[in-house]
């Protein structure tokens, strides 16, 4: 059942970053382009709507204890805001702001995005699997 | 700035399905819907138990677009097409989302609908350096 909940899930978030139209790294752009004078403010509808649907469903799990299907729900989130968060925050910022690509879009766009998105997968995956290998070692 | 009212509904009703997704994950099986944590765990030195469940979201994820552009209309994805810097952004995305333990999914959509210090405290940071980066680019290399 958790295999079959976790498929859907995907399906639902790839659907709705083909209709939010957030798969197109130029949108995505148009969005931080904010002193270009054409700024594009649909991510921000975007962030709206997912937001609105997710306050919902964190209200609705703050009052039980177990998930639906009776998983171990996540804790309270953790209040450190240190040197790692912030820098590991301004590196993604850097990546994303670059080519407009960022984890699920990039994934979305597997088998649609042509050359440029494999690329761009490969090095992301191979960036997550160094700070895998550094992280282990540390 | 360029506001297109279909676009913007668009984008909500897009934005409410990826809310969905993430309470879909949340509600069911209790976890979070963060794409770099999913990721990140399928391509760790040591793989942690769910992650059969973690490639079948990674699936749905990749598949959803095809069939919405074999019934719908395909997406255009508007790319740059130089290679240093898609390496570049594709290795800076993949290690500042680990360090930094979230990206635009976990931190952005799910942990500020909670109001998690740290993903408030991260997503301003990643906008802030994002925006910095897109307009700096304008600036030098237009």
């Amino acid at each position: 059942m958790r295999k079959i909940v976790a498929l859907v899930s995907g399906l639902v978030f790839g659907a709705g970053l083909v209709v939010s139209d957030m798969v197109n790294p130029a949108r995505v752009r148009g969005f931080l382009d904010l002193f270009g004078g054409a700024w594009d403010p649909t991510l921000a509808f975007v962030m709206g709507g997912a937001m609105a649907v997710m306050i919902a469903a964190w209200l609705f799990v703050s009052r039980r204890s177990k998930s639906l299907l009776g998983y171990t729900l996540p804790g309270q989130p953790a209040g450190t805001i240190d040197a790692r968060l912030i820098g590991g925050a301004a590196v993604f910022g850097v990546g994303w702001g670059l080519v407009g690509l960022c984890p699920g879009p990039a994934i979305a766009n597997l088998f649609l995005g042509g050359w440029p998105v494999l690329v761009f997968i490969a090095s992301m995956l191979a960036g997550m699997m160094a700070f895998s290998l550094l992280n282990r070692t540390a | 700035m360029n506001f297109v009212l279909n676009d913007a509904l668009a984008g909500l009703a897009g934005g409410a399905l990826i809310g969905l997704a993430a309470a879909i994950l949340l509600l069911g099986n209790g976890r979070i819907a963060g794409i770099s944590g999913i990721l990140g765990a399928l391509v760790n030195t040591s793989l942690p138990a769910t992650w059969k469940e973690n490639a079948l979201f990674v699936a749905g994820l990749a598949a959803a677009p095809v069939a919405y552009a074999a019934v719908v209309a395909k997406p255009d994805i508007d790319i740059t097409t130089s290679i240093p810097l898609l390496i570049a952004a594709g290795v800076l995305v993949g290690i500042g989302s680990r360090l930094g333990s979230g990206c635009t999914s976990g931190h952005g959509v799910c942990g500020m609908s909670r109001l998690s210090p740290r993903s408030i405290a991260a997503t301003l940071t990643f906008m802030a350096v994002a925006i910095a980066i897109v307009t700096a680019m304008r600036l030098f290399m237009a």
